[in-house]
């Protein structure tokens, strides 16, 4: 498969680009955290995400999903961050999808449908401390009666407070085990912490929950394989939104180069701006490509994913990280105002670094996986 | 089966039929590379049997018409060939600036006549080329050239010097930009051909920071050019140049410029021994490898979609200067860390266990690759003026 999108990849690009922009540019995010919105995004523009379909693009058509694959999920999830709209979509719509979708079974067949239409926001309750240690996992699920009972504290959950359901990564006897924990299950609280993109993402704290014996998903101590596909489609997810912040961030600067005068000229017209724009031009281009490669090879099941999503959100990372330093440098002294929107790129980007493993943890799984 | 999977079944018999088993062994010198030409003394059997097989498959120049001397394959059946090559890690059997750059201005710009002739000797290695660009004043300001041809009626008289000419002592052929008027700038520069053993041409190899001299001056006393040994339209050779550095940044970007593209850390780890946690044992250097092979694998991916978007018309005309910036960039930085891992023996010259420092001159080699066939900084002047349209540039 050449790496580029293909025709019905280009229309799905056609159509979602310009909702996107219409619906939830910038001024969306401002509104919501203007009005101190508790939600952390808007359910209307969930109901609109719906209408096309989107929510469900990665659930298999069985469950009433459209079936797609990441590169699609990909072409929605660059037009978010390039509007920095808060959505559920990465958590909800790939995370979560990935891992019902792999696990099969009950939790598969009660959760995509809702999900494809809609009804569902699901949470991933992954992290336990301020870094992604997705191998360190202190969570419990110890069996009791006909199910199990789980003890433990998770960090970074993206609307964790809101959703209807959360995965939550728990250690049983003999590995990892996921569960679908509903948000009214007794035990279970959420802590929502406003972040400084304006998201909000909850300390979740698991004392004593019961969950039945089907709440688990896929097999019991074989979640292990089912939190790799959760974690990889969300890496790549995440990356491909990042390259939709960096892409923002660098359009907006590269825009205001050409509009900015300092001793009689624009500044775009300066060698030393005109080289770092075109340093971060090929760095973004090196991101983009390395982000269709790893969904592309996610898309096909290729042995060969594992490697590149690690060097995607690396390098993805590394990128946006670039264009949104720069944006905010070449914008000069505007560039600080809570006004200007180049700041709030800065800030989406810094939450993403982090979500799943930061450019650092992938650095160091890409060494692991070469044997060193 | 599908066709494509057909022809892979095919290449993959004719290679295992074909190739020579002393041509799978990696590249360890100069030598191993197989250039071509009057002059050219092959290595071995092996070396010239496999140019004979692929000249006579057309597998020189796969994706140039059968007439020309090529397969004539599709670019998704030259990509097959490719990977196919690379699979049983097949050298090139033959290395040229007549394929590499000379073919395509002759695709582009060349009579059937010059076509059928040129390009055929090149496709056999019959005639090795070199090129005729950069003057000792005439750098990256290119077009500022001042060797000069003279209108002798039905030749011309040409006189001047050329600097980074590769391996010209050593080529048959010469592809020279001319001034032939001297009033015009831009229009006034022709594409000419010529032998190098015309009256008048003389070579001299400069030796480089690396110790070796793959470069030479070439000199211009009055050398006789006839009038019809030029390419495009007289005074209109700029056009052709301007098309060849776009071809050859392209060329780079296809595959040279990032340099040797696998895990530097998977290679090192070896000699520098692990840890206990199975890392190894250097934590600075291991993380500086890893962030380097995330670049690496992440230019690897960039590399596939800028070929699949270039020879599909997709990509920006400019974004081969994207590619040469960034891969040249990368493979620098390589070398560095390969002296790094190498410690004190990556310091040696010449000493036999070291391949006579091929190290040390390896990496001040990478130094010119940010440098040839345009700078990094002259890239980055293309990037900002053509591909993000910035004012002045």
């Amino acid at each position: 498969m050449p790496l580029y999108h293909n025709d019905d990849q280009a229309m799905l690009k056609d159509s979602v680009a310009p909702f996107v922009a219409e619906q939830a540019p910038v001024a969306h995010l401002r509104s919501l955290r203007d009005s101190a919105d508790a939600t952390g995004f808007s359910r209307d523009l969930w109901a609109q995400f719906t209408e096309m379909g989107l929510p469900g693009m990665l659930v298999p058509e069985a469950h009433g999903g459209l079936g797609m694959g990441y590169m699609e999920a990909g072409i929605v999830l660059e037009e978010i961050g390039r509007n920095l709209t808060p959505s559920p979509f990465l958590a909800t719509s790939v995370g979560a999808v990935a891992a019902l979708a792999k696990a099969g079974g009950t939790q598969a067949g009660r959760w995509l449908p809702a999900i494809a239409g809609g009804e569902a926001i699901v949470a991933l309750a992954i992290d336990e401390g301020a870094k992604h240690r997705p191998d360190r996992i202190a969570t419990t699920a110890t069996r009791a009666g006909n199910g199990f009972r789980l003890d433990g504290k998770k960090s970074f959950v993206l609307h964790g407070h809101v959703a209807d359901m959360s995965i939550v990564a728990a250690k049983t006897d003999g590995g990892i085990t996921l569960f679908a924990v509903p948000k009214d299950a007794k035990g279970l609280t959420a802590d929502p912490r406003r972040l400084v993109d304006s998201s909000l993402a909850s300390h979740v704290t698991l004392n004593g929950v019961e969950v039945d014996a089907d709440a688990v998903i896929g097999e019991v101590d074989a979640g292990g394989e089912i939190l790799d596909a959760l974690l990889a489609a969300t890496r790549t997810g995440a990356a491909a939104e990042m390259v939709g912040v960096g892409q923002g961030a660098m359009d907006m600067t590269v825009t205001y180069l050409k509009e900015r005068k300092q001793f009689g000229k624009l500044i775009g017209e300066f060698q030393s701006l005109q080289h770092r724009a075109a340093h971060l031009y090929g760095e973004m281009e090196v991101a983009r490509a390395t982000v269709m490669k790893a969904q592309q090879l996610l898309d096909e099941g290729s042995d060969g994913a594992r490697l590149m999503v690690s060097v995607a959100k690396a390098k993805a990372g590394r990128a946006a990280n670039l264009a949104v330093r720069e944006g905010v440098q070449m914008h000069g002294g505007i560039g600080m105002t809570d006004e200007y929107d180049i700041g709030l790129y800065m800030k989406r980007d810094r939450a993403l670094a982090e979500y799943m493993g930061d450019v650092h943890y992938h650095i160091d799984q890409v060494a692991r996986m070469n044997g060193y | 089966m599908s066709d494509l999977d057909a022809f892979r079944a095919e290449v993959r018999a004719w290679l295992e039929a074909n190739c020579p088993p002393e041509m799978r062994e990696p590249v360890r010198d100069e030598g191993d590379v197989c250039w071509g030409g009057r002059k050219w003394v092959f290595k071995n059997d092996a070396q010239k049997a496999w140019l004979e097989a692929c000249v006579a498959k057309g597998y020189t120049v796969p994706d140039w018409p059968k007439a020309y001397g090529g397969a004539g394959l599709t670019a998704e059946q030259t990509k097959i060939l490719k990977q196919e090559m690379k699979r049983i890690h097949a050298r090139s059997p033959l290395d040229s600036f007549g394929i590499w750059m000379l073919g395509p201005a002759l695709l582009q710009f060349g009579t059937e006549e010059q076509k059928v002739h040129y390009l055929n000797q090149i496709a056999r290695g019959e005639i090795r080329w070199c090129q005729g660009y950069s003057e000792p004043g005439s750098g990256s300001d290119l077009v500022s050239l001042q060797t000069f041809g003279e209108d002798r009626g039905d030749h011309w008289v040409v006189n001047g010097s050329k600097i980074w000419t590769s391996y010209a002592d050593k080529a048959d052929w010469i592809f020279c930009l001319v001034r032939t008027d001297k009033a015009n700038k831009y229009q006034g520069i022709t594409f000419m051909l010529f032998d190098m053993e015309s009256k008048g041409v003389t070579t001299k190899p400069i030796l480089l920071i690396s110790g070796n001299s793959p470069f030479c001056e070439t000199f211009f006393d009055d050398v006789e050019v006839p009038k019809t040994q030029f390419i495009g339209e007289i005074n209109r050779g700029w056009d052709v140049a301007k098309y060849l550095l776009g071809h050859e940044r392209e060329m780079i970007s296809g595959g040279g410029a990032g340099g040797d593209m696998v895990s530097i850390g998977g290679a090192f780890a070896k000699a520098f021994g692990k840890n206990a946690a199975g890392e190894l044992d250097d934590p600075i250097l291991r993380a500086e490898m890893a962030a380097f092979d995330v670049d690496v694998f992440a230019y690897r991916a960039m590399g596939e979609r800028f070929m699949d978007m270039w020879k599909t018309g997709r990509a920006h005309p400019a974004s081969s200067n994207m590619m040469k910036y960034v891969g040249t960039e990368l493979n620098k930085r390589r070398h560095e860390l390969v002296m790094s891992g190498g410690g004190s023996e990556a310091l040696e010259w010449d000493s036999e266990e070291t391949k006579g420092g091929a190290r040390p001159r390896a990496w001040l080699r990478t130094k010119a690759n940010s440098i040839e066939g345009g700078t990094s900084e002259v890239m980055l002047n293309v990037i900002a003026k053509r591909i993000l349209d910035l004012p002045g540039a």
